[in-house]
């Protein structure tokens, strides 16, 4: 009876220890960059360790708030998140809704039209050159069209609000409401934990996009989103390395090109990940709930 | 009769409603997903920005039997397999974290725990890049700690070419490792505790109920995965690569989806990239399909 007792001590000593390491793991690059940021420049530079700030300053924060084109991605990362979760929420919640009727004409038709973009899509290159058809280059609906819809969103949609009695909703057919009258008032109130789960998941997506950034809006400032300006200040040193070997030495005098202080690049990304780190403990069991219904379909 | 007649035209008007109202996505569905595949086509052609895709430009197979002599490729189908097995050698992972998760009896630690280790997977990859970036560089907090320890060595873990398939499969296990258990943390709570109780009075302690329960419960899930897992082989998919790529590191880090990004978008191989999309394409497919065909096989039912 001793013995299973401390071999338990020992276990629970490990796991415990084990489990504090990987929070630790977790947190400390977060809380690191966090430090950086809010010490006092001159009391940092990055050739000290620091493990909690080293002063108080905001001047970090103030030369990045000054950065040009900042202020801009700020604006564009949270219009496209916004305006990308809004229409993805609604639309996805529309087609489930609309899917658990019989009554649309050549419905499995049109489910099976949409399920089958699950498991083949044109890949990259096709994509690019159709987006680019489109006129949709360098213009901001690209960061929000191509991912409105999904087949696997409107699925999950369809599964839940097949869960609704449907007698909630035949009443107010029976009051001579449409479709769309008893969608607003009886399905969508109703459906609000599935279209919070897409809405979450949606907007974290949009949040942390930048490969959308990179290959179709690259040339355009103006559409510059936070991640990818990070991604541009983090690159800096290699782009300047490609434009000295490549012979551009006269493309160097551009501010970018300046190789940009530890501090702000570390300011920046703490200003990017910190809405995620704002919003996340609210928003944890919603996030929960999503790998959990995912996995049932699954 | 004309009550029925009344019925009817009501419904039609309003199926006609909601086929009005369906019409514009089926348009975007067609329009973003359906027009890139007729996109294929253009792997059979010469195809040049700004010139259509006239008969004389017609080069049937070509771009596809030249994946078989692109030496280039190989690499990326090297680098590719290598992340991907050593990532599925790690599947079971997860589990192990959340059979430990279930040991902890504080439950407050254990849902701070939780909640903590299942952050890194809702941050995106560029910020993934700029905290390693922050802390492996040559001037991270790691190597000015090793100095400061006296260990004086620097190394850049981002420039390491040796180091970096066992440092890119640690950063997406730390990115995804949490978020992945809390799927077998939710299978654990739908375990029935008679189990546990009747093993109790059997004489069972923890090891025996962890050994002969809960994994033995757990494996479907874990099986599961693992078969998925199959059929993403080969799609690892760009972000995390791409963030982290450096001219140093590239040869090792470029995977088959980099691949067809830098020979497409960058240097305008547009048929050729596409090509290799297709056959990847084709590839996964097979094998997510012959792996559902195995499982319903093996287990009576598909996974998809």
């Amino acid at each position: 009876m001793r013995k299973i007792k401390i071999s338990r001590l020992v276990f629970n000593i490990f796991n415990y220890t084990f489990f504090s390491v990987f929070v630790i793991m977790c947190l400390f690059p977060l809380w690191y960059v966090f430090c950086y940021s809010i010490s006092e420049p001159e009391a940092v530079s990055h050739t000290i360790v620091i493990y909690y700030p080293h002063g108080f300053s905001l001047k970090n924060i103030q030369r990045v708030l000054a950065l040009k084109g900042f202020f801009n991605s700020v604006v564009i990362s949270t219009a496209r998140t916004v305006i990308g979760t809004v229409l993805s929420v609604i639309c996805n919640t529309w087609m489930g809704y609309v899917f658990t009727k019989n009554k649309l004409p050549a419905r499995k038709f049109i489910y099976r039209f949409f399920v089958i973009t699950m498991y083949i899509s044109g890949g990259m290159i096709p994509s690019f050159l159709v987006i680019k058809a489109y006129g949709l280059l360098n213009n901001f609906w690209v960061y929000i069209l191509p991912s409105v819809l999904s087949a696997y969103n409107i699925i999950l949609c369809k599964t839940y609000i097949e869960s609704i009695p449907s007698s909630l909703e035949e009443s107010a057919y029976l009051d001579g409401a449409g479709p769309v009258q008893s969608f607003i008032h009886v399905i969508f109130p109703l459906a609000k934990p599935i279209s919070a789960t897409i809405g979450i998941y949606a907007a974290v997506g949009h949040w942390n996009s930048w490969f959308d950034n990179k290959i179709y809006t690259f040339a355009k400032k103006s559409l510059t989103t936070m991640q990818f300006l990070l991604y541009r200040y983090l690159n800096e040193a290699q782009q300047l390395a490609n434009l000295l070997e490549s012979g551009h030495e006269d493309l160097i005098n551009n501010e970018e090109a300046l190789i940009t202080p530890w501090g702000v690049k570390m300011t920046i990304t703490m200003l990017t990940v910190l809405p995620i780190m704002v919003v996340y403990p609210f928003l944890q069991r919603h996030f929960v709930k999503g790998i959990m219904i995912g996995a049932v379909k699954g | 009769m004309s009550a029925k007649i009344k019925t009817r035209k009501k419904i039609s008007k309003y199926q006609w409603k909601l086929l009005l109202l369906t019409a514009p996505f089926i348009v975007y569905f067609a329009m973003f997903h359906y027009v890139p595949l007729f996109g294929w086509v253009i792997s059979f052609f010469d195809y040049r920005v700004g010139r259509g895709l006239t008969p004389d430009k017609f080069v049937g197979l070509k771009y596809f039997k030249n994946i078989f002599t692109d030496r280039d490729i190989l690499g990326s189908l090297k680098n590719t397999l290598v992340f991907s097995a050593l990532n599925y050698i790690l599947y079971p992972l997860p589990m192990i974290i959340a059979i430990l998760f279930g040991e902890m009896t504080n439950k407050w630690f254990r849902k701070t725990a939780q909640i903590v280790t299942t952050i890194p997977h809702f941050i995106g990859w560029v910020i993934v890049y700029s905290l390693a970036y922050a802390i492996f560089s040559s001037e991270g907090l790691f190597n000015e700690t090793m100095i400061a320890l006296g260990l004086e060595k620097r190394t850049n873990l981002l420039t390491n070419l040796d180091a970096v398939y066992v440092f890119q499969t640690i950063v997406a296990q730390w990115k995804g490792i949490g978020w992945s258990a809390i799927i077998y943390i939710a299978a654990m709570a739908g375990i029935d505790q008679e189990l546990y109780e009747a093993a109790a009075i059997d004489g069972a302690g923890r090891v025996a109920k962890t050994m002969h329960i809960t994994i033995p419960m757990l494996m479907p899930t874990l099986i599961t995965l693992m078969i998925i897992g199959i059929g993403r082989f080969i799609n690892t998919g760009y972000e995390h690569y791409l963030a982290f790529k450096n001219p140093i590191v590239a040869e090792r880090l470029e995977v088959l989806d980099l691949y067809i990004y830098r020979m497409g978008l960058q240097l305008g191989d547009y048929s050729y990239a596409t090509a290799v999309g297709i056959l990847k394409s084709i590839i996964s497919i097979i094998m997510v399909f012959s792996v559902n065909a195995l499982a319903k096989k093996v287990r009576g039912n598909s996974v998809l």
